[in-house]
C-alpha cells in the first residue's frame, strides 16, 4: 500500500494501474482494490493537476494570510477552521504553531477581490483577532514540483 | 614523417578500442534516438552533496589534498564501511581516496602484476579489467558465466583456472552488464578455494549499495580470512550518482595500499578536491536519498524484466546494479546484428552483450536508469523489432 502512494506521490503524468502492478511485481486487480480502499478510507484525498497559471491568459492572484484567532470552548480551532474552508476561495488551510494559528491560501482574480475578502469575510468573524496578508509574487515549486524545471538528460547515448 | 606505429607502445597500440566504438558513434549522432545505452544513474547528485561541494569553493578549498585523500573523508569512509558492511580499516594505512573507482582497479593490478602473471577475469563484465592487465604485463584469464548460473561465479570454474601463474582473481559483483550478485553464501565458496593460497582479489564492489534482494550486499572482505588477501573498490559514482564527479576508492592491506599510493601519488597527486568535501556530506548525511534511488531502481527493474518477457524473451532477474541483459539469441541475430537493426530500425541504443567479453554474445545490456517513460516508449519500440524478425525460439 505504501509503495503504491510512493509512486502515486512522485508520478507527475498520473499512473495507470497496470503500470504500477508492473513497477512492484503485483496483479492489476490487487492494485485496483488497494487504490479504492485509500481513496475509500480518505488516505488518498483527491488528485490534482498542478498548473501554472502565468503561463496562461488567466488571472490568478494567490495570496498567503496568517490568522490570529480565538480558540472556542470545547471547539478548540475546528470550528472556525471550518466556517473558513467553506469558501471556495480558500485553497489551504493549515493549523500552525508559532506567532499565529491558522495559514490560509486564497486564490482570486484580482488583488483588490483577494483583499476584499479577506476584509469583508474574514476580518469580521467573531473569534478573529488579527489578519496578515501576503501576495504570491512568483511561485518557484509547488507540491514538490519545479515550476520552471529546465533539467535535461545530457549524459552520453552509450556509455559501459 | 615520423611512423608512429613503429615508435609508440605496443601493447597499448595493439588494444582494441573500447567497445565497439563506431557503433557508439552512430547512436550518439541520430537524433530523436531513444537509449537504453547508458552506465551510469539518470539522477541529479543529491542537493545537499552538490551544495557541500558549493561550499568548499566558497571557503577556497581549492588546493591539493593530502596523497591518499582528506583524513576526514578517509575517516567517512572507515565509518561507512564499518557501519554497512561491518570490516574495520585504518584511515591512516589502509585507504586510498582515487579518481573514480576506475583508477583504483587501474592501480591495484599495476601494483601487483608482474610479467606473466595470470589474472582472473570474470566475463561478462565491466570493460577495463583485461586492457588493464594487458598493460600491466600480465596474462588475462577468461571466466565465462552462465545465465543458468545466474551469472554467478561457481567455485569448481575458479579451481579450474587456478595455476601457480595466477596472481589475482578480480570479482565483479554486482555485475555490470547481467545485474547478477553473489550472495554470502556464494562468496563463501570462492573463498574456500582461495583459502590455502596466495591469490589476491580485486573485488569491485561500485554497484554494493544496489541490491534488490532481502539479504543485501556482503563485502568480500567480510569473509572470514579474505581481508588480509583482498583489495575492495568502490566509490561514489553510482550510490550518489556522483558520476561526473570522479571519486572512488580502495580499502585494503597497508602494504598494498602503501604500493598504489605511490602510483596515485606520481600518476594523479590528489583526487578532486571539491569532490572530497561534497563526498564528506554523501556518507553522513544521504542514507536517505540512497535509498530513495534505489527503490526507485527498483520499481523500474520490476518494470522492465516483466516487459522483456512479455515480449517473449528469456530475461534473467537482475538483483544488483541498474542493468537487464535479455537473451536475444531466439531472434537468430547476433548481438551486434541485433543492436545495429534495433537502432537503424527502432531508434533505440542498447548495447551487445559482446561488448563484455565474448560469452556475451546473445545478450543485449539494457541500463533501466530512465523514467519509467522512457523504458516504456524503448519496450514498445524493442517489442514491435522483435515481433517483426519472430521470436524463432516460440
Amino acid at each position: 500500500m505504501n509503495d503504491i502512494l510512493r509512486i502515486l506521490d512522485k508520478e507527475k503524468n498520473g499512473v495507470v494501474r497496470a503500470k504500477i502492478a508492473q513497477m512492484l511485481g503485483l496483479e492489476e486487480a490487487q492494485v485496483d482494490k488497494e487504490i479504492k480502499d485509500l481513496e475509500k478510507n480518505n488516505v488518498i484525498v483527491g488528485y490534482k493537476t498542478l498548473i501554472n497559471w502565468d503561463k496562461t491568459d488567466c488571472e490568478v492572484v494567490t495570496a498567503l494570510i496568517e490568522l490570529r484567532v480565538t480558540p472556542q470552548r470545547g471547539e478548540g480551532f475546528d470550528k472556525i477552521a471550518e466556517r473558513i474552508y467553506k469558501y471556495p476561495q480558500v485553497t489551504s488551510l493549515y493549523l500552525m504553531s508559532g506567532a499565529y494559528d491558522l495559514a490560509v491560501t486564497i486564490q482570486g482574480r484580482t488583488m483588490k477581490e483577494v483583499a476584499l475578502f479577506v476584509a469583508q469575510k474574514l476580518a469580521p468573524m467573531d473569534s478573529i483577532i488579527s489578519t496578515a496578508t501576503h501576495f504570491v509574487l512568483k511561485k518557484y515549486k509547488e507540491e514538490g514540483i519545479v515550476f520552471e524545471d529546465d533539467e535535461k538528460d545530457t549524459r552520453q547515448v552509450i556509455t559501459l | 614523417m615520423i611512423d608512429f606505429d613503429k615508435l609508440v607502445n605496443h601493447t597499448i597500440d595493439n588494444l582494441p578500442p573500447s567497445g565497439i566504438r563506431k557503433f557508439f558513434d552512430v547512436a550518439a549522432e541520430m537524433e530523436d534516438a531513444i537509449s537504453l545505452g547508458v552506465g551510469e544513474p539518470d539522477f541529479a547528485t543529491p542537493w545537499t552533496i552538490r551544495e557541500a561541494g558549493i561550499y568548499s569553493l566558497e571557503k577556497a578549498q581549492t588546493h591539493y589534498t593530502a596523497n591518499a585523500g582528506l583524513m576526514e573523508l578517509r575517516e567517512a569512509i572507515c565509518a561507512y564501511n564499518k557501519r554497512k558492511y561491518g570490516v574495520e580499516y585504518d584511515a591512516r594505512t589502509e585507504v586510498l581516496v582515487t579518481v573514480g573507482g576506475s583508477e583504483a582497479i587501474d592501480a591495484m593490478i599495476r601494483c601487483v602484476v608482474n610479467p606473466g602473471d595470470e589474472v582472473l577475469i570474470v566475463e561478462p563484465s565491466f570493460v577495463c579489467y583485461k586492457p588493464l592487465t594487458e598493460m600491466a604485463g600480465g596474462v588475462p584469464v577468461i571466466i565465462e558465466t552462465k545465465e543458468e548460473d545466474n551469472f554467478r561465479l561457481l567455485p569448481g570454474q575458479l579451481r579450474e583456472k587456478l595455476t601457480d601463474k595466477t596472481k589475482l582473481l578480480i570479482l565483479p559483483y554486482p555485475n555490470n552488464p547481467t545485474g547478477g550478485v553473489m550472495s554470502k553464501a556464494d562468496l563463501e565458496a570462492i573463498a574456500e578455494v582461495l583459502r590455502g593460497t596466495d591469490v589476491l582479489v580485486l573485488s569491485d564492489e561500485i554497484y554494493g549499495e544496489l541490491r534488490y534482494d532481502k539479504e543485501g550486499h556482503t563485502a568480500f572482505s567480510a569473509i572470514d580470512g579474505m581481508k588480509e588477501r583482498t583489495v575492495v573498490v568502490n566509490g561514489f559514482s553510482k550510490t550518489f550518482a556522483m558520476t561526473g564527479w570522479r571519486l572512488g576508492y580502495a580499502l585494503g592491506p597497508a602494504k598494498l595500499i602503501g604500493l598504489m599510493t605511490k602510483v596515485h601519488q606520481y600518476g594523479i597527486m590528489s583526487a578532486p578536491t571539491t569532490a572530497q568535501y561534497a563526498a564528506i556530506e554523501a556518507l553522513s548525511n544521504c542514507d536517505r536519498d540512497v535509498e530513495d534511488m534505489r527503490c526507485e531502481y527498483n520499481d523500474r527493474r520490476r518494470y522492465i524484466v516483466d516487459g522483456f518477457r512479455a515480449m517473449g524473451l528469456s530475461c534473467f532477474e537482475p538483483l544488483g546494479a541498474f542493468y537487464v541483459f535479455p537473451c536475444i539469441k531466439s531472434t537468430g541475430m547476433s548481438s551486434q546484428e541485433f543492436c545495429e537493426r534495433l537502432l537503424q530500425e527502432e531508434k533505440v541504443a542498447v548495447v551487445p552483450g559482446t561488448a563484455f567479453g565474448d560469452c556475451g554474445e546473445g545478450f543485449i545490456r539494457c541500463s533501466y536508469a530512465y523514467s519509467v517513460e522512457n523504458i516504456h516508449e524503448a519496450l514498445v519500440r524493442i517489442e514491435r523489432f522483435v515481433k517483426k524478425y519472430g521470436n524463432k525460439a516460440q
